[in-house]
């Protein structure tokens, strides 16, 4: 974003040495490299996650028609259909959808607090990254209840796998679908979670640090940067997970 | 914002350089464990590097030799090894057919892992970016302690494994699954297995911590001039190294969790359709080779990451001691980045025989043998450097040497492994093991030494001692050949890897003397590296004292004190005006101008265009002032 602002002696350049030539810190750096190894592990998950289910049979009949069974991928929104206290509704892909927008919304306010961070507005970093943290905190709480939802699955037979009397899911067997597909859910959504709650976690400590005081002594607020750049990686890492696990 | 983080950084890291190392001075008063055990100092870290990477190579190689006992000698007792193996020793004094496996992955683990990436990686991106661009220190030093003890720690885990009652991992190096993932399958696939793999998460881990650091330090901390194309060609190897690094660590960390996964939670990623003794397992659904494809994601550019600082640090050597530039600079440069690039597409040339679409396959062999253009320019460049150059032959020097060797002999292999076709023959023969013991392996290794040979002086302020080296050299060179070229007849006979024993095959007993050849010259290999071990420990203490330049090289870190304490140069970083290669110019009156001898100081050997710099030599570093207008509100 500086890079424009780099002005050089004549017939030298920003890359010659002495200066940090992309115009950001070496901690700002360090964190987009990690971001993109980080990118690469999730890429892996997604790619095998892709593969193995294009080794299973997709369900082919009508939606409305649609069962259980361990012989094809299941249809996402007929898993995912469930809202809290609207027990018994078909609802696809509402709560996902809400969980979604909680967390874009947790990103547009931490876009706030690193811009009220440039303005060195220690009270408007609080109250943002606050609400940032509440937003991480939501989101994590969804996810609480969805898994809890998944894990413990239907009450009446109507939706079990064929052949069994599994009710719910775990790593090993589940009501869906093939093995797999439960396996990837918690796997995927799991490891994004602790993405989540690591980046929660960051933020209170900026948040903390924020309130003591630490960054205005120090001149900058160029940690808030730093964490935001996170936890937009992980929001965007949710647009896949989501893309793939619950849209396609 | 970003602007107003420059000036920070400047001012700790340029204008406030004669502060930071009185600040620094007060630090070496500190106790024993700030210095020496948690230090944040490159140089320490480097050789606690170093030295882990020594004792895993000791260990690594005697593992070798037991194996090749068994293969040499299949007759042989081994009761007198039972002090040390123990129950791995049958009662008819033979090794114990899974300890053998277990050996063979050890070794690979060790040796790939432990040896040629954190001990080569490790040891010389630490010790020598800081030094060779002009920089302090790392861009983290907190992170870069954090990624030894993580190597440490990982390197515990491992070490702890080998002594499990059931053995350490047993399934090869490259872990497949499914023997790697069912207990039932292996002792080695029990609790050895599980500790092999959060070792080596915890491996990754360190890797990462490492890369990033390396990353960063570069981009961001070279001193006054030092462009990129006045980088030494290490610092460059050192970097697409980290890139490598940071991009494939991640997938075999991904393929790593799952096959934690699939063996202690249950799931199936990994494994499907499987019976053992006649009944069925639960798993179902997954894919074997999907493992393959994510670990061979890592695996193949680990060749590199294992290869390139090898090269890096010999096209140092071979420069400075051939007393001529560089051949081609920046074409080492282009086909360092060009291999690191292809790395990363032709992985599945290690797949050939899962069955692939041979239409796939004949992309991934394509690919592959694209390869052999940027390697066959860096053999050309090495020779061509060293063509009527005033050879100095340094124990590094010949190291390097035997490096661009084994690197063209290993290298000449791989175009045949490379065609899908061949490969049928080849595949997981000793064909395979020879070609990457001496492209990868050996190459990787000859690296090392070389490096430990040529900055020794700079690490502890000693010589080493010349004339061991250059008997170390010889021994070793010959030794290695010995071993791996024989393996070549053995491969393309069609004798198969990590096969305990052949002496049930009618076809193989031709090859008996072969083998017992290759083992006993891998103990005498083995053997040799006692001749280092006790020149490098010897030295460290009572070595000869180093002068401070010995070689005569360009490059910033001999500019430092003998002896260089935290923070490298005891006043201000000295600029740089030119590239690290200005050895033997026409008209100077030294055959070496170090990079921090301004054009203006040489009008007697300048070329037409480096005359034209001085004009801005005058308009020094310092006055280059980063302005970023639109933020002057910050303050």
């Amino acid at each position: 974003m500086a890079s424009t602002s780099v002005a050089t002696a004549p017939g030298r350049s920003a890359w010659d040495g002495g200066v940090s030539p992309m115009g950001a810190s070496y901690g700002k750096l360090m964190m987009w490299f990690f971001l993109l190894s980080d990118a690469f592990t999730f890429s892996a998950l997604l790619i095998t996650y892709g593969m193995v289910r294009s080794a299973h049979p997709a369900y082919e009949g009508a939606v409305h028609a649609f069962k259980f069974s361990a012989n094809y991928w299941p249809v996402p929104e007929k898993v995912f259909e469930a809202v809290p206290f609207l027990h018994g509704m078909s609802l696809p892909l509402v709560f996902v959808g809400i969980m979604t927008f909680i967390l874009i919304m947790s990103s547009v306010t931490m876009v706030l607090a690193v811009e009220a961070g440039h303005r060195m507005d220690r009270k408007a970093v609080e109250k943002w990254m606050l609400w940032t943290i509440v937003g991480g905190l939501a989101f994590l709480g969804c996810q609480a209840w969805e898994w809890s939802h998944f894990i413990h699955g239907a009450e009446t037979g109507d939706a079990v796998a064929e052949g069994t009397t599994f009710f719910g899911a775990n790593l090993v067997n589940n009501q869906y679908g093939p093995r797999d597909f439960a396996a990837f859910f918690f796997f995927i959504t799991g490891f994004h979670g602790t993405h989540v709650f690591s980046g929660v976690c960051l933020n209170f400590l900026i948040y903390y640090n924020t309130v003591t005081g630490v960054y205005d002594r120090r001149g900058h607020y160029e940690m808030v940067e730093k964490v935001g750049l996170y936890w937009h990686f992980v929001d965007l890492v949710w647009v896949f997970v989501f893309t793939f696990f619950y849209l396609v | 914002m970003a602007t107003t983080d420059i000036h920070i950084h400047q001012d700790v890291h340029h204008h406030g350089d004669g502060h930071d190392h009185d600040h620094d001075h007060e630090h070496h008063g500190g106790n024993f464990w700030t210095t020496y055990i948690f230090s944040e100092d490159h140089k320490i870290i480097g050789k606690q590097f170093l030295i882990t990477g020594i004792f895993w190579a000791l260990l690594g190689g005697s593992l070798s030799v037991i194996f090749r006992l068994q293969l040499g000698f299949p007759d042989m007792n081994l009761e007198w090894l039972k002090p040390i193996l123990g129950g791995w020793i049958t009662p008819e004094g033979k090794l114990d057919p899974e300890f053998y496996l277990a050996l063979v992955t050890m070794h690979g683990t060790i040796m790939v892992f432990f040896v040629l990436t954190a001990g080569l990686s490790g040891t010389f991106s630490n010790f020598l970016i800081p030094l060779q661009i002009g920089a302090r220190d790392m861009a983290s030093g907190f992170m870069n302690m954090l990624s030894y003890w993580f190597f440490f720690a990982s390197s515990v885990l491992m070490f702890i494994s080998l002594f499990l009652e059931t053995g350490p991992a047993a399934g090869g190096w490259t872990v497949y699954p499914p023997l790697s993932a069912l207990p039932q399958a292996i002792k080695g696939s029990g609790l050895g297995m599980t500790l092999w793999l959060v070792a080596m998460a915890l491996f990754i881990v360190s890797s990462l911590l490492g890369s990033i650091n390396y990353i960063s330090t570069v981009i961001n901390m070279r001193t006054r001039g030092m462009s990129f194309t006045r980088l030494p060609l290490t610092i460059w190897a050192f970097f697409f190294t980290a890139i490598i690094g940071i991009l494939s660590f991640p997938v075999l960390f991904a393929a790593a969790l799952l096959l934690i996964f699939d063996r202690s939670f249950g799931t199936s990623f990994y494994l499907s359709d499987i019976y053992i003794g006649g009944e069925a397992l639960a798993h179902d659904g997954g894919s074997p080779v999907l493992f393959q494809h994510l670990f061979w994601f890592l695996g193949h550019p680990e060749v590199y990451i294992v290869l390139l600082p090898a090269l890096g640090i010999s096209s140092e050597i071979i420069a400075t001691n051939s007393r001529k530039p560089i051949f081609g600079y920046k074409a080492m440069i282009g086909s360092m980045l060009f291999i690191a690039i292809l790395s990363f597409i032709v992985w599945a040339h290690h797949m050939f025989v899962t069955g692939m679409n041979p239409f796939l396959g004949s992309i991934f062999m394509l690919l592959t043998l694209i390869i052999a253009v940027p390697s066959a320019v860096k053999i050309f460049n090495y020779v061509t450097t060293l063509w009527k150059g005033n050879i100095v032959f340094t124990p590094g020097m010949l190291f390097s040497i035997g490096l661009v060797s084994f690197f063209l002999t290993g290298g000449i292999t791989g175009i045949f492994l490379g065609n899908s076709a061949i490969d049928i023959q080849l595949h997981d023969t000793y064909f395979v093991v020879a070609h990457f013991h001496l492209v990868m392996g050996s190459a990787s290794f000859f690296g090392m030494l070389a490096g430990i040979y040529h900055w020794f002086p700079k690490m502890f302020g000693r010589m080493m001692n010349e004339r061991l080296g250059q008997i170390h050299f010889w021994i070793t060179f010959i030794g290695v050949y010995m071993v791996f070229f024989p393996m070549h007849y053995i491969g393309i006979a069609g004798f198969p890897r990590r096969y305990y024993s052949w002496t049930n095959f009618e076809t193989f007993s031709g090859f008996a003397d072969l083998n017992m050849l290759v083992s006993l010259a891998a103990i005498l290999t083995l053997a040799a590296q006692f001749i280092f071990l006790f020149n490098f420990f010897y030295s460290i203490w009572r070595g000869r004292l180093a002068p401070a330049n010995p070689w005569n090289a360009n490059t910033l870190e001999w500019t430092t004190p003998r002896n260089p304490g935290h923070g490298n140069w005891p006043g201000e970083i000295p600029a740089v005006y030119r590239w690290p290669y200005d050895y033997s110019k026409p008209g100077a009156k030294d055959d070496f101008i170090p990079q921090t001898i301004p054009f203006s100081e040489t009008p007697e050997s300048n070329l037409p265009h480096e005359t034209e710099l001085i004009k801005l030599e005058s308009t020094s570093g310092d006055d280059i002032i980063i302005q970023g207008g639109k933020l002057e509100g910050n303050h």
